[in-house]
């Protein structure tokens, strides 16, 4: 549809409409990387995002998840490293039932001073109301988070060092995990873009 | 009234980050090259998320208007 009112005249008889000017954007867009990959200026590879889960706490567990996932969606490739206590996001047990700390949070939405974060139920209360206000605000769940992730190609890898020191067995993990080591997380990020340590 | 006609609507509204921009990948996977995609929005962030999605996934980002009580129209078109 043509919004006169919005369409400026082009030279000749031509009326540039918004279709039309984001048409022009794209054919030049595309000439220009035509040129670029002529020269050998642009590298094929695509944009990698190369992320460590190291904390077992509801609020760590969204950060890394959410850019893997975008990552996957803004067409990156994108790996997350769960090392020590990050293996709670990923145990079958824990990861739907993650805690936020009632103790030493600052941040906490009602603040409450550090003795009564002390109190029995505290920390289930500060887990609750985080849960609820994701769900009120339309942020998926964890395991949702996870179930995406490894649908859109998101490699999920397990530290199997973490594993050993804490006892946990393979069975006890959420299925679709690779497990490794520093050494192939490192040959990983060593081609990433972006790396963060969560 | 719209500025683009959309081959097909998206209704993201009451999602938040990441959703909307999960599932605009995802419904433009379904698009041919040169549809557009209207998206239904309440999260202001995607004013910002969606023109860096597309720019990063080689989709043209065309616009959005706002309707009164923070309902958002974005249209990206498909490369």
């Amino acid at each position: 549809m043509t919004d006169s009112a919005e369409s400026e005249k082009a030279p000749g008889s031509l009326t540039l409409t918004p279709e039309l000017a984001a048409y022009l954007a794209e054919q030049v867009r595309l000439q220009v990387e035509e040129e670029l990959r002529k020269r050998g200026l642009e590298s094929p590879r695509p944009k990698r995002v190369a992320l460590i889960a190291s904390k077992g706490t509801l609020d760590m567990a969204y950060p890394p998840l959410i850019l893997a996932t975008t990552a996957a969606a803004m067409d990156m490739e994108a790996a997350i490293f769960f090392t020590l206590y990050g293996i709670d996001i990923i145990k079958k047990r824990t990861c739907s039932d993650l805690k936020v700390p009632s103790l030493a949070n600052p941040a906490m939405p009602v603040p409450v001073p550090n003795i009564v974060g002390v109190l029995p139920g505290m920390t289930w209360m500060a887990s609750w109301m985080m849960k609820d206000w994701m769900k009120k605000g339309g942020v998926p769940t964890i395991p949702d988070l996870l179930d995406m992730a490894r649908e859109n190609g998101v490699r999920l890898i397990a530290c199997q060092m973490s594993l050993d020191v804490l006892g946990i067995k393979k069975e006890e993990l959420i299925d679709g995990l690779e497990f490794a080591g520093a050494g192939a997380f490192l040959d990983y990020a060593a081609e990433a873009d972006i790396t963060l340590f969560v | 009234m719209a500025k683009f006609t959309p081959h097909r609507t998206l209704d993201c509204r009451g999602d938040a980050c990441p959703m909307p921009l999960l599932k605009t990948k995802k419904a433009m996977n379904d698009l041919a090259s040169g549809q557009i995609l209207e998206v239904l929005g309440t999260d202001p962030g995607s004013k910002n998320d969606l023109p860096s999605w597309a720019k990063r996934t080689g989709n043209i980002y065309l616009g959005e208007e706002e309707e009164a009580g923070g309902l958002f129209h974005f249209y990206l078109q498909k490369k």
